[in-house]
């Protein structure tokens, strides 16, 4: 029989090595007796086996390990041994969630675990007065595990600036001039308090909604043992008791009058809306307030708002592609997404500056359907198209233009009415009904989506030679 | 009006901040305080430091920084007609409350919001400027701001430098609904400043030319809240809202807020006891959506109703009407599918895969590995067990109903 018996600190590295010279031996864990220092042992007490070959344990089992061995009932140190002997002979055990001893730790494991979180989160500091370069806290905590050793990195890792003591009935650790002491101290619950728990206390019960009430809801989550060591539970009485009449009184209450900034119609400067000029020609700015509000399709329900024309008011060419896409959407500005950087760098290659050309779409909210978190783009149905045509044919009207380009089948679409055999009229001059050029190309997104090298490279030499025609059309 | 002591105004500006249901303070980059230079560490799941008799978690210091608004939005205390009393913190006091309230344990960092003072940039300006005063006293603890729609671009990224996370709320479920309760806001306005923050994250993730990795901008990423129960919006339209507001945004969380009753309200509004089971019900909802492959439609029909059952899961029910699918091999069956069964979560999925590879698993092998079976046992077939008849039982559903519980008071 063995049995041996671990310090009070330090007790994870010699249960360690404890159990390796153990395990190495064989030593079934029937025949090893745990313990902490100063508890009786068994009447024959062997001496450990000496350390011998090296032990080989997946990666998971050393966290679990360290969660078991301040098991305060003493069985978990029994089934992490357990565990360690079984794995030299079934390195797979751990994934074996169903069987009795992997079972067993994670259950203990798991209160282990939850006695952990919760001295993360219930440990209340209070000043203890004389300050020195450093300010020092103190506080006192009754966990249900030996988890002084575990929880102290947690708070020398958040409280670093300061100096501070968590005083449990065994262990005093003490972080000082950023050393971290832990002493196997007996200490009984201080009588102390902290001014800024009358401000918690004042924040704790305003936070609280009286309308949703739910008692056992919180004492699942704060036990009442740990109650006595957190200032702020000494208001729950009162807090439930007078919960239900102030729901009532709220709901009785007739709605009062109105305070006096509402009462004298104050308006705010945001909300004042300017007065546009009902007898002068739109201009871009005016057209594009009034489309905000455009609900003449349903596709502004759903996109993050309308995407309009932009460029200076009095461009000489046009260039109108489909519609916004998802980082268009987003970002409220034509061309900005990859067909937008495709189309900017084949301007910039042809000589053509973005900023002197009016850029817009023939549909100007974003149509998709959504697979999962992604925003599929959905080609615009021609009564959307319909829709929106007469955006597109003011802004015709006010930048006045001397050439328009239709990108893609949508946009001559909704330009000639006709969006048929695009790529046959790829390159050709057409006339607007009002006699003004139309160039026709392709969208720059067509060119993205060919699966073939050759054939982008081929489209994308046309695309660009179409563009270059843009030059010679304005000299004419 | 005499000066209000800060004890009276955090009284008041949390009292008014309790609508806000967030209280989250995970999922942000790893920091600490060891170097001693510094105060405080974040976690990667956030701690709860304590619960209200409401049940909720107080994880973060949830206040407002002044209850003053020029908005008028009917179903909030704070609206400009509003007879409350008012408050305003200066940068200093919620620096100090914060700091103090963290260096006793008591918080995991803050979330500051506002009521609209002056104007939207003045009032984001000084939101801003408490999480950077914070930042630069060398607080590394948790900091979610509340952000204003109509602040001027810069404002909201150095937001979203100081902070770690961002929200806006898109308050109701519709835009119609909008404006007709909160008619100063901008449901358009809302939605772009979403895309703005979601783009300047992508921006910011994007290494510089050099290759430096740069700031981390709001590493939480962003959230918003939608109040439940105010107008007549359905459970199909909420959650038809929150999936495209995630896909659209990609959003971390949508908080699903039900209604409750205000002190002084407005006269428009019911002022019923808040509809928490329809809360629930649309969480358990948007978990389906977001972790287990459900597609909206599966969830919420509109031609049926447009209402998710009060009585059981969304899950149960889908199961329920969808028995033609089940029973599931729990030894066979591949993820997807047994992600479907009701009673199975994530984790114990992820522990059957890799069980099942060792034997195969019968009923009490699932009750040890933390499986719900009872909910389970219906729709399973396992080593030792087939559900026969009992899957095709007519009172298969009345079994998992409980009982109506009694009023208590």
């Amino acid at each position: 029989m063995y049995a041996p018996r671990l310090p009070r600190i330090g007790t994870l590295a010699a249960w360690r090595d404890a159990a390796r010279r153990l395990a190495a031996a064989r030593v079934p864990p029937s025949a090893v007796d745990w313990g902490l220092a100063g508890e009786e042992g068994a009447i024959f007490n062997a001496d450990l086996p000496a350390p011998a070959r090296h032990l080989s344990v997946p990666r998971a089992f050393p966290d679990l390990a360290r969660v078991l061995i301040p098991d305060r009932s003493g069985q978990g140190m029994g089934v992490a041994y357990t565990l360690l002997l079984r794995l030299q002979s079934e390195p797979g055990l751990l994934s074996a969630r169903a069987d009795l001893d992997v079972a067993r730790a994670h259950r203990i494991a798991k209160a282990i675990r939850r006695d952990i979180h919760k001295m993360h989160a219930f440990v209340r500091f209070r000043e203890a007065g004389d300050q020195t370069v450093r300010r020092r806290f103190t506080a006192w905590f009754e966990p249900d595990h030996r988890i002084e050793e575990t929880v102290a990195d947690f708070f020398v890792n958040r409280f670093g600036d300061m100096d501070w003591q968590i005083v449990t009935p065994d262990v005093t650790t003490t972080f000082q001039s950023g050393a971290l002491r832990l002493e196997a101290i007996r200490s009984t619950r201080p009588d102390a308090d902290d001014p800024l728990e009358g401000l918690w206390t004042t924040y704790y019960e305003n936070i609280f909604n009286p309308a949703r009430l739910k008692v056992d809801a919180m004492q699942a989550e704060i036990p009442k043992k740990y109650w006595r060591n957190l200032p702020e539970t000494r208001s729950i009485p009162s807090m439930i008791a007078s919960a239900r009449n102030r729901v009532a009184a709220m709901q009785q209450a007739t709605p009062n009058m109105p305070a006096p900034a509402a009462a004298h119609g104050e308006e705010s400067a945001m909300t004042a809306i300017e007065q546009a000029d009902l007898f002068g020609a739109p201009s871009l700015d005016d057209l594009r307030r009034d489309a905000l509000a455009c609900t003449r399709c349903p596709l502004h329900q759903e996109a993050t708002q309308i995407v309009f024309g932009e460029g200076p008011a009095d461009a000489r060419v046009m260039f109108v592609g489909e519609q916004p896409g998802d980082r268009e959407d987003l970002e409220g500005r034509p061309f900005v997404g990859p067909a937008g950087q495709l189309f900017d760098e084949t301007l910039a290659a042809v000589g053509i500056k973005r900023a002197d050309c009016y850029v817009t779409n023939a549909v100007k909210h974003f149509k998709f359907v959504q697979k999962g978190r992604r925003r599929i783009h959905q080609r615009p149905a021609a009564s959307e198209v319909q829709a929106c045509k007469q955006w597109l044919t003011q802004e015709i009207a006010v930048v006045d233009p001397r050439l328009v380009v239709a990108l893609g089948a949508t946009a001559l679409h909704a330009l000639t009415g006709d969006g048929a055999g695009l790529l046959k009229r790829q390159g050709g001059i057409e006339s607007l009904p009002d006699g003004r050029p139309l160039l026709v190309t392709v969208h720059p997104s067509y060119l993205l989506r060919l699966p073939d090298a050759e054939t982008r490279a081929e489209q994308a030499k046309k695309f660009r030679r179409d563009l270059s025609c843009v030059h010679d059309l304005l000299k004419t | 009006m005499a000066k209000m002591s800060l004890q009276d105004k955090l009284a008041l500006l949390s009292d008014a901040a309790k609508y806000d249901a967030s209280c989250a303070s995970s999922g942000t980059t790893r920091r600490g305080s060891r170097d001693g230079k510094g105060l405080g560490s974040t976690t990667g799941s956030g701690i709860c430091h304590a619960y209200a008799p409401d049940g909720r978690c107080i994880s973060l210091l949830k206040i407002l920084m002044t209850n003053y608004c020029v908005y008028d939005c009917a179903y909030c205390i704070n609206r400009a007609s509003s007879n409350v009393p008012r408050a305003r913190f200066t940068v200093d006091e919620v620096v100090w409350l914060t700091t103090e309230f963290y260096r006793r344990n008591y918080i995991e960092g803050l979330f500051l919001s506002s009521g609209i003072i002056k104007s939207s940039d003045y009032t984001m300006e000084q939101m801003v400027r408490i999480a950077e005063t914070l930042r630069a006293q060398g607080f590394r603890g948790y900091v979610h701001l509340k952000t204003i729609p109509e602040a001027a671009p810069e404002l909201i990224e150095r937001a979203g430098l100081a902070a770690d996370r961002l929200s806006i709320n898109i308050e109701l479920p519709t835009d119609a609904s909008v404006k007709a309760y909160a008619p100063q806001k901008d449901p358009t306005g809302i939605r772009r400043a979403m895309g703005k923050v979601r783009l300047t994250t992508q921006d910011y993730a994007e290494p510089s030319y050099r290759g430096r990795k740069r700031a981390r901008f709001a590493p939480a990423g962003q959230s918003t809240q939608m109040i439940v129960g105010a107008d007549a919006s359905d459970d199909a339209t909420i959650l038809g809202n929150a999936d495209r507001l995630y896909g659209a945004y990609g959003l971390r969380r949508v908080y699903y807020s039900a209604f409750s009753p205000i002190p002084d309200a407005s006269a428009v509004l019911p002022l019923v006891d808040p509809p928490l089971m329809r809360e629930h019900r649309l969480y358990q909802a948007d978990w389906l959506l977001r972790f287990y492959d459900f597609e909206l439609g599966e969830i919420v029909r509109r031609d049926a109703g447009g209402m998710l059952d009060l009585d059981v899961d969304p899950k149960l029910a889908w199961a329920l009407v969808h028995r033609d699918r089940f029973p599931v091999d729990v030894n066979r069956a591949e993820r997807a599918i047994l992600l479907r069964v009701p009673g199975f979560g994530t984790k114990i999925v992820a522990r059957i895969l890799k069980a099942r590879r060792n034997g195969a698993l019968g009923l009490e092998d699932l009750r040890r590995m933390g499986g719900r079976v009872k909910q389970a046992r219906p729709f399973i077939v396992t080593r030792d067990h087939h559900p026969g008849a009992q899957l095709d039982a007519a009172d298969l559903r009345t079994r998992f109903v409980k009982p109506q519980q009694l009023e208590l008071f």
